[in-house]
């Protein structure tokens, strides 16, 4: 469909057209989904009525997949086929995920991501993650009523390019239209600003099970604009637990424990952490595999002692971001606690300490995230209404860069840039009649490429011979609002062209996408032709809706045979939704995309000048 | 009836054409801008549709970038008063100038060396006060006498400082690390 539908306040969607939309907070411990109701935000609870989805995936030999607590609770049964903090292997190979050693899975080392050797075979964490995922859409198909038309999925703020391509990879695989992946801090404050009608400069300390972000938004009149964002994508709750783990072995001496043992000592100390926000100590009593018995106490001080460093590892980034954003600790209005893990007494005391102020905790660190993602699907989905005028300016984590002469990187795209982005870069041949030139693109702030991380590499063939430094090509960058890159590059004499979606050097091809799709369909028992005719049907509904919509506001823009041109295929439109061929369907909904390029083209560019204006387009006289 | 996507940043963010800035209405501009075409404005629509909003934000981002930072926008205006500042080969700068670049220079590097974060971040504020006293013969030049060759000497000088300006934060950074 070729139609803008720049919804002016006061244009709200009628209640009967509400959009379904969820919004997902897919967290290394928990995950949750949440939607909004009646102009509220709220998380959607299983029949058991509860609204936390342990992020645990068992695979069983008889064919079956667990996912939540039952899995959670087999992990220290059937540890190896029990995946849990998947999200600590998304789009990452076997050398960067911390603590490999302590873990009970048989890994595969395949390029790019890291597999899992299961009793249902390979499994990649995309595979795993999507199971979460699954299992979150059926749920709030089921409580909503309906096909979602699509989902906003967060993601750590510091998660990189092959982090949040893998996330939307998952996503597609669970069966999920992206609306967006939004960075998990501005979730919240997103959550945390309307609720409280916040103004000024906030930060949003945002410790997950697996992950740190730390960014810093400045919130005016509807905008949440992201200054700066910065945090370490491999440090958070679970390293308080493996903490305390190690404390244990060490103090029972035990070494090295079974692997159900060590699930055993896990699972404990992760109580035991828990205990001690509201307890000054925690018992800690396990009887191991051998009949042998671990009882010990553990004191606030003890625990807060030997997680000092971790404490202080968070404040690095702390630091980082306020440069970035050329802020002092004192000029932040206020700081928002987001994760469960912000609930650790002596994390509250250390942020406390470094902004000189009590952090903001009066909302649930669990489901902030997820209420913050709902309230922003809802809005893309297209249910905007009056007091949702709010805008997201966010912007991409960690710089992106080309390999040059020597091993050192050339940065294109710097940090902290406002998303979408776009940048290019001019090289040359530097040898004569050389025909082809090889990209290496890199994301990091190091200046050595082998310290940075490795996204792509792609080469531009059939440049004509010319003599060495004639040729001129140029690198061009764009950055999606999602935080994705793809990159083009073209000799500017000749005009030959080449582009890569990034993805091929970590991600997973298409083809093994299209492939688990299949069997991820077959699996879940959908019958994918009826899915297909269903998602076809909502789409033509949405097109026809939108395109009357902005007929009935911006109709003065088209001549009158021209309006009476889209009526009509408006009709055809309306004609073939009632029938059942999904393809045909698909052919309207394209048809009508064309019939209203122009006119999409004219009301942007009517909204753009009214903006200029300081005028709403429904001031301008018709 | 179109809009001209050519058009410059000044005039789409409906702003005199001078170097003085009034950084609320900048602000203010940009904001209402991506009101209209930020991507999150057309999430549910078409994939064409979303590609056009995607163009037309990542101009709006661009152009916002540019007239925000006193250096960018400094080389705009020359840009777009058609004077060529050589950015690039003309680097024959005052000895003066040269020396006292010299001289921050190697500040930095004892600094640097000795790992010394606070008088980095001295040096920092120091270059921060040089920079401001610099853009003011810029703004003068720029938009009370039009002498843009003068600018242009000047921009180059703004460079180095900026340049400068980087190291110190990446071997802040580096300390860090």
């Amino acid at each position: 469909m070729a139609l803008l539908q720049i919804t002016e306040p006061g244009m709200s969607t009628e209640p009967h057209k509400h959009r379904l939309a969820v919004g997902i907070d897919l967290g290394t411990t928990n995950s949750l989904v949440a939607t909004v109701r009646n102009g509220i935000a709220i998380c959607l609870p299983d029949e058991a009525g509860r609204t936390m989805l342990p992020s645990a995936v068992r695979y069983q030999a008889d064919g079956s997949i667990d996912v939540g607590l039952v899995a959670l609770r087999a992990q220290a049964v059937d540890p190896r086929n029990t995946i849990v903090s998947v999200k600590r292997f998304m789009g990452r190979g076997l050398k960067d995920v911390a603590h490999i050693e302590a873990m009970p899975y048989d890994f595969e080392d395949s390029p790019g991501m890291v597999r899992l050797r299961t009793v249902q075979g390979v499994k990649s964490p995309v595979e795993v993650s999507a199971e979460i995922l699954r299992r979150l859409r059926v749920r709030a198909e089921g409580s909503l009523g309906g096909a979602l038309v699509g989902a906003v999925i967060t993601v750590p703020a510091y998660f990189d390019d092959a982090q949040r391509q893998a996330t939307k990879d998952a996503a597609r695989l669970a069966g999920l239209d992206v609306l967006r992946l939004l960075n998990e801090p501005t979730a919240a404050a997103v959550a945390y600003g309307l609720d409280n009608a916040a103004e000024g400069v906030y930060a949003v300390y945002d410790l997950g099970g697996g992950t740190f972000d730390l960014s810093i938004l400045k919130l005016s009149r509807g905008v949440f604009e992201v200054l700066s964002t910065n945090g370490d994508a491999a440090l958070g709750g679970d390293d308080f637990d493996h903490r305390l783990f190690c404390w244990i072995l060490d103090r029972a001496k035990i070494s090295p424990p079974s692997l159900e043992d060590a699930r055993r000592l896990q699972m404990k100390a992760r109580e035991a952490k828990e205990l001690l926000t509201s307890c000054d100590e925690a018992p800690v009593h396990v009887r191991l595999a051998s009949g042998e018995e671990v009882d010990l106490v553990v004191t606030r001080e003890e625990f807060a002692e030997m997680t000092t460093h971790l404490v202080q590892k968070t404040l690095a980034p702390v630091r980082k971001a306020l440069r970035d954003a050329g802020l002092a600790p004192d000029e932040i209005k206020g700081v928002v606690m987001v994760g469960g893990a912000t609930r650790m007494p002596h994390i509250q005391r250390a942020v406390a300490n470094y902004f000189g102020q009590e952090p903001l905790t009066n909302l649930d660190p669990d489901k902030v995230v997820a209420l913050g993602a709902a309230m922003q699907a809802n809005v893309l989905a297209g249910n905007r209404a009056d007091q949702d005028d709010w805008l997201l300016l966010d912007v991409i984590p960690l710089s992106l860069g080309l390999e040059t002469m020597g091993g050192l990187v050339e940065k294109v795209v710097p940090r902290n840039s406002t998303l979408p982005i776009a940048r290019a870069q001019e090289f040359t041949t530097f040898k004569d009649g050389q025909t082809a030139m090889a990209f290496h693109v890199v994301q990091g702030e190091r200046e050595l490429v082998s310290d940075c991380r490795s996204l792509a590499r792609f080469e531009l063939r059939g440049i004509p011979p010319m003599v060495a430094g004639a040729a001129r090509i140029r690198v061009a960058f764009q950055v999606d609002a999602d935080g994705l890159l793809s990159v083009s590059a073209r000799e500017m004499s000749s005009g030959v062209e080449a582009s890569v979606l990034v993805k091929p050097s970590y991600g997973l091809s298409d083809d093994e996408i299209a492939e688990m799709l299949r069997s991820g369909v077959d699996h879940a028992g959908d019958d994918m032709a009826a899915r297909a005719l269903r998602e076809q049907q909502v789409e033509a509904d949405r097109v026809v809706e939108a395109t009357e919509q902005a007929l009935a506001h911006d109709g003065h823009l088209l001549s009158s045979t021209e309006s009476a041109e889209i009526r009509s295929v408006i009709a055809r439109v309306r004609e073939l939704r009632a029938g059942t061929d999904n393809r045909a369907i698909k052919a309207g909904i394209d048809a009508l995309a064309r019939a209203t390029d122009t006119f999409a083209a004219r009301r942007m560019d009517n909204s753009i000048r009214s903006a200029l204006a300081g005028h709403k387009v429904d001031e301008l006289p018709i | 009836m179109s809009i001209d996507l050519t058009q410059d940043y000044f005039a789409l963010f409906g702003l005199p054409r001078r170097y003085a800035l009034d950084e609320g209405a900048l602000e203010a501009a940009w904001h209402e801008l991506q009101g209209r075409v930020h991507p999150d404005r057309h999430a549910h629509l078409s994939d064409f549709e979303k590609r056009r909003s995607m163009q037309w934000a990542t101009r709006v981002n661009e152009g916002f970038r540019v007239l925000r930072k006193p250096l960018a926008r400094a080389q705009y205006l020359l840009e777009l008063a058609g004077v060529d500042a050589a950015l690039e080969t003309n680097t024959a700068m005052s000895a003066e100038f040269l020396m006292e670049q010299m001289e921050w220079r190697e500040a930095v590097e004892e600094a640097r060396e000795a790992a010394e974060v606070s008088e980095l971040e001295d040096l920092h504020r120091r270059l921060l006060g040089h920079a401001r006293e610099v853009r003011g013969h810029l703004a003068a030049q720029l938009d009370e006498h039009q002498d843009y060759e003068a600018a242009a000497d000047t921009v180059r000088r703004l460079m180095f400082i900026d340049k400068l300006q980087q190291e110190i934060d990446e071997a802040l950074l580096a300390l860090e690390n």
